[in-house]
């Protein structure tokens, strides 16, 4: 995105302007002779370079790098060849940018500041919007057209107080105008990345294993699906929208005593599914326990919460993990393979967000290929489906038009502050 | 290859030429541009033939042996009345009868739809909200827009409290927010912006988590793929591209560029192999992942205005389409045809969600309103 220094950056930067910019110790300003206008309070390049060099005594190629700096993020900005950001060490022309336009007051630029400028620019002069401001100008005259006239008589009115100016009070706003704006919307950003990145795209892309068509597609829809869509089939007892009645929902919520056959089922579809459902998750743990392979899950578990939880918990979260599940030794050890784990245990050295990433899928898909498949031909499951509700379906009444009660339901953080609450009390009596 | 770091910025032609008559930098930048621009094409054109010599079958083809639907009823079950102004978005809570909706005049509310209750209503500092987003906890909604940023609003417990006290900035774009979603928890917003960027984001924080970079122009929408191992996702763009990226890179990992306009929604098919794409180009059309091609397009002569949003059924038989012109259309993944066609609303249809258990649709429109529709067999 467009040039812009951090915030400590900034206020160093414009600490510096400012003292340039001192009565007593700071830059001679001149007058400067622009074709056949003069405009005040210039400065040379070189004169920058210099006072650079006695301000904080350092040598002229620092001088030139650190004057490169402010000419680059726009408190200083050129008057000859405005385009061209960077600092000659010559005669050329240079002014203070305005602290109104400075980048750090002004962020980020508006959509709409930047169409009233361009539709300036537009006014002002036919065919002095270059390209890539044409395409921007017409981009945003569709994206935000509904304030295009708003736009448009802004410009107006801006352009009409600007003529009121001396000619060179005008050039000078509308030099820190237009420096503003080449940082803020640099010329061919988007258009040269996009390029780029899409030409490294297209060679990955050349390179990839692609799959026949009749393969992907032949197992595209399954008719499994088909009988759990509400849509397509229906649902039990009766359709909440349609009957008013929340039954449904009542009989599908995250924890029941006896789930319904549908959701009993659909366990079966993929070991995703499974997982997903918080009760499917929680009676593949009771298998697994059987099985004394719980660790597995628990550690499954403990991976997505650090891939999913808050940046600032992920340290301590990752040590929890090396020593309750790889540690040597360690209460629920996982079996890795060595490769893996060796890798993993130098990553966590340096713990980020996906350190455990790829022993949480080899985990995985040692849960899917192994226990998964056999949890499904287990009595556990088995006495599961058996004793699923299959509920009855709503005769349709004998009033249609007769409208039930709509109940309210306790909302999702009405839930989590009585959950909280509950455990409050337990701790509070254990 | 090319000096990427030095395309990054476009800075490197923005130095001044050695003769000080050339009246323009331009010339540097139009000339390499449209060269980087044709090797592009060639690549892509290569790329095209490459994916065509394995298609072998067509959906419609394959789906031939599947049974027909019969007719359809939709209804509107439910009509929320309450935004002064239109709306711009909405999304489900994971709960299956909340949803929360956005709209121009600033204003973000949250519904208990199946009562029609306002159970929360803030309003954004900004106008055109274009963006909403439920959490999955169901415990705060994020929201953003022409503020360039995305918010998130812990929900309160006391109907008295100001919402906007407890507001965390999370999200910062340099241009307007088009879409947002969480991701598996609370804690990770991911973002689209007409910065022409996607951004992945730490709630806690706000800090930066990964950017992802290759439109070239304003991205319109996302959504997150319903993957076993997580961390991908599409976005589409007003460069009539859709891209599938890898959250943990940033790398763009899949690209395909058929529509002839805006793509102003994508949507993941249930099982995460392929998505849909809606677009100003009146068409919906299909991708698939391991075919790594487009493998439908649902459109119609009759249909000349554009998609807004699209969203599948549970099961991906169907594909809601939203438009431009008023109207839902409805269509059979797998034959391509359109089996239901709905007048209801007064006005542009701007966003549209399946409930998270399939029961029912959603619809947000110019119009004002949102309403939920049922649709029997």
């Amino acid at each position: 995105s467009a040039v812009r220094p951090n915030p400590k950056e900034g206020r160093k930067m414009e600490k510096m302007i400012v003292a340039m910019q001192d009565p007593d110790m700071g830059m001679k300003l001149r007058n400067q002779r622009l074709l056949i206008t003069v405009i005040p309070h210039a400065m040379t390049g070189h004169d920058i370079i210099i006072w650079l060099i006695h301000k904080y005594s350092v040598c002229e190629e620092e001088a030139l790098h650190l004057g490169g700096m402010l000419v680059k993020y726009g408190y200083i900005y050129p008057l000859k060849e405005p385009r061209s950001l960077v600092l000659q060490p010559d005669e050329s022309p240079y002014r203070f940018q305005t602290p109104y336009f400075w980048t750090s007051t002004r962020w980020p630029a508006s959509e709409l500041d930047y169409a009233i400028y361009l539709a300036k620019k537009n006014i002002r002069k036919q065919g002095e919007l270059m390209e890539y401001e044409k395409e921007r100008y017409s981009l945003l005259h569709k994206k935000i057209n509904h304030t295009w006239d708003f736009v448009v008589m802004q410009a107006r009115e801006q352009l009409r107080a600007s003529k009121q100016r001396r000619k060179a009070d005008r050039i000078v706003l509308e030099c820190q105008e237009q420096a503003y704006w080449l940082i803020n919307r640099p010329p061919g950003f988007l258009l040269f990345s996009s390029v780029v990145l899409q030409i490294e795209v297209h060679r990955r892309a050349l390179g990839r294993n692609r799959v026949k068509s009749s393969i992907c597609l032949e197992g595209f829809y399954s008719e499994q699906y088909q009988n759990h869509d509400p849509i397509m089939q229906g649902c039990l007892p009766s359709n909440p929208w349609i009957s008013d009645d929340t039954a449904h929902w009542t009989m599908n919520t995250e924890m029941v005593p006896v789930p319904t056959r549908l959701r009993v089922e659909r366990w079966s579809f993929s070991f995703m599914e499974l997982l997903n459902d918080a009760m499917g998750r929680q009676e593949f743990m009771l298998y697994l326990e059987k099985e004394f392979s719980a660790e597995n899950l628990y550690f499954w578990q403990a991976c997505e919460e650090i891939r999913h939880g808050e940046s600032s918990k992920i340290v301590e979260k990752v040590e929890e993990v090396y020593k309750n599940f790889l540690a040597p030794g360690a209460a629920r050890w996982v079996n890795i393979d060595s490769k893996t784990m060796d890798k993993t245990l130098e990553g966590i050295k340096q713990p980020h967000r996906f350190v455990l990433d790829d022993a949480q899928m080899h985990i995985y898909f040692l849960m899917k290929k192994d226990s998964y498949p056999r949890y499904l031909k287990s009595d556990l499951y088995k006495n599961m489906l058996a004793k699923a509700i299959v509920p009855q379906e709503t005769k349709k009444s004998v009033f249609p038009f007769m409208r039930r009660q709509r109940h309210s339901s306790p909302s999702p953080a009405q839930a989590v502050a009585q959950a909280t609450e509950e455990e409050g009390r337990h701790k509070g009596a254990g | 290859s090319c000096d990427f770091a030095a395309f990054t910025f476009g800075q490197k032609y923005m130095r001044s030429p050695l003769s000080p008559e050339m009246a323009t930098q331009e010339v540097p930048l139009n000339e390499t541009l449209a060269h980087l621009k044709t090797e592009s094409e060639t690549l892509k054109l290569k790329l095209e033939e490459e994916r065509a010599k394995l298609h072998d079958v067509e959906l419609h083809q394959v789906a031939e042996k599947v049974e027909g639907l019969g007719q359809f009823v939709m209804k509107t079950r439910r009509t929320l009345k309450g935004h002064g102004n239109k709306v711009l978005c909405m999304d489900w809570c994971k709960d299956k009868r909340r949803i929360v909706s956005s709209s121009q005049d600033g204003k973000v509310i949250v519904w208990d739809a199946f009562t029609t209750n306002k159970e929360h209503a803030v309003t954004m500092p900004c106008t055109w909200v274009m963006a909403c987003a439920y959490a999955p906890s169901g415990c705060a909604v994020a929201c953003g827009g022409l503020d360039n940023k995305c918010s998130v609003y812990p929900l309160s417990l006391d109907k008295n409290e100001n919402l906007a006290a407890k507001k965390k900035s999370v999200a910062m774009h340099t241009n307007y927010l088009s879409a947002c979603s969480f991701t598996n928890s609370d804690m990770q917003i991911l973002t689209s912006s007409g910065d022409g960027t996607c951004a992945l984001w730490d709630v806690e924080s706000g800090q930066l988590l990964q950017s992802f970079h290759g439109h070239a122009a304003d991205v319109l929408c996302l959504d997150l793929a319903p993957s076993e191992t997580g961390n991908t996702f599409v976005s589409g763009g007003c460069d009539k591209k859709a891209n599938v990226w890898d959250m943990r890179s940033g790398q763009c990992i899949q690209s395909f560029e058929t529509h002839e306009s805006d793509i102003n929604s994508v949507r993941y098919y249930p099982s995460g192999d392929a998505f849909a794409s809606g677009s100003d180009d009146a068409t919906c059309r299909l991708y698939d992942l391991r075919a790594d091609r487009e493998v439908a397009i649902y459109s119609k002569e009759s249909i000349i205005f554009g998609v807004s949003s699209v969203d599948f059924s549970l099961s991906g038989r169907l594909l809601f389409g939203g438009y431009n012109d008023y109207t839902i259309n409805v269509w059979d993944v797998l034959k391509g045809t359109r089996v239901s066609i709905l007048f209801g609303h007064e006005n542009r249809v701007s966003t549209l969600r399946v409930s998270p258990d399939g029961t029912a649709f959603c619809t947000g429109s110019w119009d004002h309103t949102l309403r939920v529709w049922i649709l029997m067999c």
